[in-house]
């Protein structure tokens, strides 16, 4: 070399490159969250425009007449058996008097929801007096009726392509023109559980099921993957033995979930004969599932507690369970909380488990009890998204619309919580 | 335990270098270069002549002798870290415990009140006794004798709790108190004692992590002395403080040895003349020489002492 070149030289040749590259490297990973965020965004946006018409169901206004000789035949009202279908029926028979055929009238009829009579039993129930009079009540329209209301039935599509005939739509048309239809909060979403028909079903069974299935979870699965986690890392002698429960609990994590269900099917129903689709057994696979998460959360959060802090109650005299639950324990706790959403996220989601235990049947009344027969929103979800009525596929996204914001709900109590408990050290 | 394994990979090192000393290089003397040529140093002191040497040179008893040691010896699975060491521990005196990294000092501190118990490899042999009771006797609850033997370290470790329950931390889990007003007593004279009271009177309620380093450290000081024990064992308690901060504990030290005996860890000499009157100087895990300071500093008996407190090693 005629010219050595200096070190400065050398430096600075070489800082044109390393601004490139760092410009590179930040471009890639503005690009990589911009992606992230607008997949998001689509998802997000997709799913409240299909989903948020499920909040609205169609109503229509009847002037029923509570004709206490058809209800109460003979002077006894028995609620099992009244005829409350007929009222509905003959109420609106008379806002279109000119249908008499037969099989016209029964096409009207279809234009009212079967909960229409449902409805008329509870106010009867609720207040007997009412006996005799004629009432004006909003009642839930079929969903054939939702449906064309929310303008998802082509009236130009051939007739016999569509749900609802030119006849019917002409008296939907009609009635809309009187003021009797209106567009109302969906309280059935909220309320019922699920039902064959679109417009009665409700996710309230699926939510109770999936919360008490969590409660299930949450309560036996975080003490014990707390108390297994404190043990391994804390008491537990380095042996060969504890190596391989080491190796077994990571690959337990990551076990496809549906074992879990075989396992669960097997062991607590076949073998403990516990009821089937009740949410004590989800809960219990789901503990199963959920237990390695935690376990490896909580020896990582407890690995994370400076060794300083330790000594410091080692050295003052405390013994080993008093270094643990005085100060490894409570530094170690948010991390632990992190691990126990993570697991009860995971838990709220799953629904491949649940199939292999019964968890999918259809179940329309709402789980009283842990042993109560029950579905979890997932499964509502995907027994949904299945049904071939036009009026589920908007219950389908309501239902994921529900599902996030339990999990948000769950995700935010343990924010709280973590960041309660949160210290600095 | 970071700290206790650097220094077991410092002495394994050292070691691996003594067994077969390389040609004699001439070591230029600027701290960067000495610091990575450590073991080559120490090399030209084979451990053939400290064991050949014998034993420990000076006095390793005193006048009432409160703890003795015995023929200690720790080792770290295969690696001996702790050779042979006796040293008699009087009551109310300071003694400091000198020598390069990996010597062993630390090791030996953490034996006197069973720390090392928490690291499994490790092993101890020998006797240690306590005012006459063998402290690794089976019978002999550690967490008693840590009451006994308190230990304040390197790096001030105050807990993320507010400074009284700092302080009130050990008469809590001891019970020493037997009730508010005893146990705030007992919180209010152990602050007083280290120095700290004026300084947090008002803030007994903040996190004791909000204090200064020198406070944490005298605040961790408080916490030891609040279960009065009858040891106080200091780790290199000054090493991550300031000039001022370290003044304040040495001055804190002077007045805490009316009551406890104090064994002291430092890298400083001139901290361990000050504080102390005894040193001891390890190197390579012997106890090569115990002595009154002024003796030590003034007229070191052992060719390894002097070198060191000349600085020539370590």
């Amino acid at each position: 070399m005629a010219i050595e070149k200096t070190t400065r030289e050398k430096v600075e040749a070489g800082l044109a490159r390393r601004h490139r590259k760092e410009a590179l490297f930040r471009v890639v990973g503005m690009l990589a969250t911009v992606v992230g965020v607008l997949f998001l965004g689509i998802f997000f946006a997709t799913l409240v425009a299909k989903g948020s018409t499920a909040f609205k169901q169609t109503f229509v206004q009847l002037d029923i007449t509570l004709e206490a000789d058809v209800l109460a035949p003979g002077g006894t009202l028995d609620l099992g058996y009244a005829d409350f279908d007929g009222l509905v029926r003959s109420a609106l028979g008379k806002q279109f008097p000119e249908v008499t055929a037969r099989a016209d009238r029964r096409q009207l009829y279809r234009l009212v929801s079967v909960g229409a009579s449902y409805a008329l039993r509870d106010l009867i129930e609720k207040n007997p007096a009412l006996l005799g009079t004629t009432q004006s009540l909003w009642v839930p329209a079929s969903s054939d009726v939702d449906m064309l209301i929310k303008g998802n039935i082509d009236s130009n599509v051939d007739e016999s392509l569509r749900t609802l005939s030119d006849q019917q739509i002409g008296w939907v048309t009609r009635l809309a023109a009187r003021g009797r239809v209106e567009s109302r909060f969906n309280k059935a979403l909220f309320t019922n559980g699920d039902s064959r028909d679109p417009e009665l079903a409700g996710v309230k069974g699926a939510v109770v099921g999936s919360f008490y299935m969590l409660l299930v979870t949450i309560t036996l699965s975080f003490p014990i993957g707390v108390a297994a986690a404190i043990y391994l890392e804390e008491f537990a002698p380095r042996s060969r033995l504890s190596d391989l429960i080491e190796v077994n609990i990571n690959n337990l994590a990551a076990v496809p979930s549906i074992v879990f269900g075989l396992l669960g099917l097997a062991v607590f129903i076949d073998w403990m004969a516990l009821p089937r689709s009740a949410p004590l057994v989800g809960g219990l696979v789901l503990t199963l599932l959920t237990l390695p998460v935690i376990i490896i959360a909580s020896r990582a959060a407890i690995q994370a507690v400076p060794p300083s802090i330790r000594e410091a109650a080692l050295g003052i005299g405390a013994s080993n369970t008093q270094v643990v639950v005085h100060h490894v324990l409570p530094l170690a706790m948010p991390g632990m909380l992190t691990g126990a959403i993570i697991g009860m996220s995971r838990a709220l989601g799953e629904s491949a488990p649940l199939l292999m235990i019964g968890m999918v049947a259809f179940i329309v009344d709402v789980p009283g009890s842990l042993t109560d027969p029950a579905t979890a929103l997932p499964v509502q979800i995907y027994l949904w998204a299945d049904s071939p009525e036009r009026a589920f596929a908007e219950r389908t996204s309501a239902a994921i619309i529900v599902l996030l914001g339990f999990l948000l709900l769950m995700n935010f109590a343990a924010v709280v919580l973590r960041k309660r408990m949160e210290r600095k050290w | 335990m970071s700290r206790e394994e650097t220094c077991l990979t410092m002495t394994t090192m050292t070691e691996s270098i003594t067994d077969n000393p390389p040609p004699q290089a001439p070591v230029p003397n600027d701290g960067r270069q000495r610091d990575r040529a450590e073991g080559i140093v120490l090399s030209e002191y084979p451990r053939q002549e400290t064991e050949l040497g014998g034993k420990t040179i000076g006095k390793i008893s005193c006048e009432n002798p409160f703890m003795v040691v015995e023929d200690v010896n720790v080792y770290y699975g295969d690696n001996h870290a702790i050779r042979n060491v006796s040293l008699e521990i009087a009551k109310k005196e300071v003694i400091a415990l000198i020598g390069p990294s990996g010597c062993g000092k630390s090791t030996f501190l953490r034996c006197l009140n069973r720390m090392n118990d928490s690291i499994e490899s490790a092993r101890v042999t020998g006797k240690i006794m306590l005012d006459g009771q063998d402290i690794y006797a089976k019978e002999q609850d550690p967490v008693a004798l840590r009451a006994r033997v308190g230990m304040v370290f390197q790096k001030p470790n105050p807990f993320p709790k507010s400074v009284y329950d700092n302080v009130a931390y050990g008469p809590r889990i001891h019970g020493l108190a037997g009730d508010r007003a005893e146990l705030d007593a007992i919180v209010h004279s152990s602050l007083e004692r280290a120095g700290l009271l004026k300084e947090v009177k008002d803030r007994l309620d903040e996190p004791g992590t909000s204090l200064s380093g020198g406070q944490q450290q005298r605040l961790c000081i408080a916490r030891t002395i609040a279960v009065n024990p009858e040891i106080i064992l200091m780790d290199e308690p000054c090493s991550a403080l300031d000039p001022i901060a370290t003044a304040r504990i040495e001055d804190l030290m002077d007045e805490l040895c009316e009551d406890y005996a104090i064994v002291i860890v430092t890298h400083s000499m001139q901290q361990a003349a000050r504080v102390s009157r005894r040193v001891a100087y390890f190197h390579l895990g012997l106890l090569v020489e115990v002595d009154e300071t002024n003796k030590i500093f003034t007229n070191p008996q052992h060719k390894l002492t002097e070198d060191y407190i000349t600085g020539r090693i370590g």
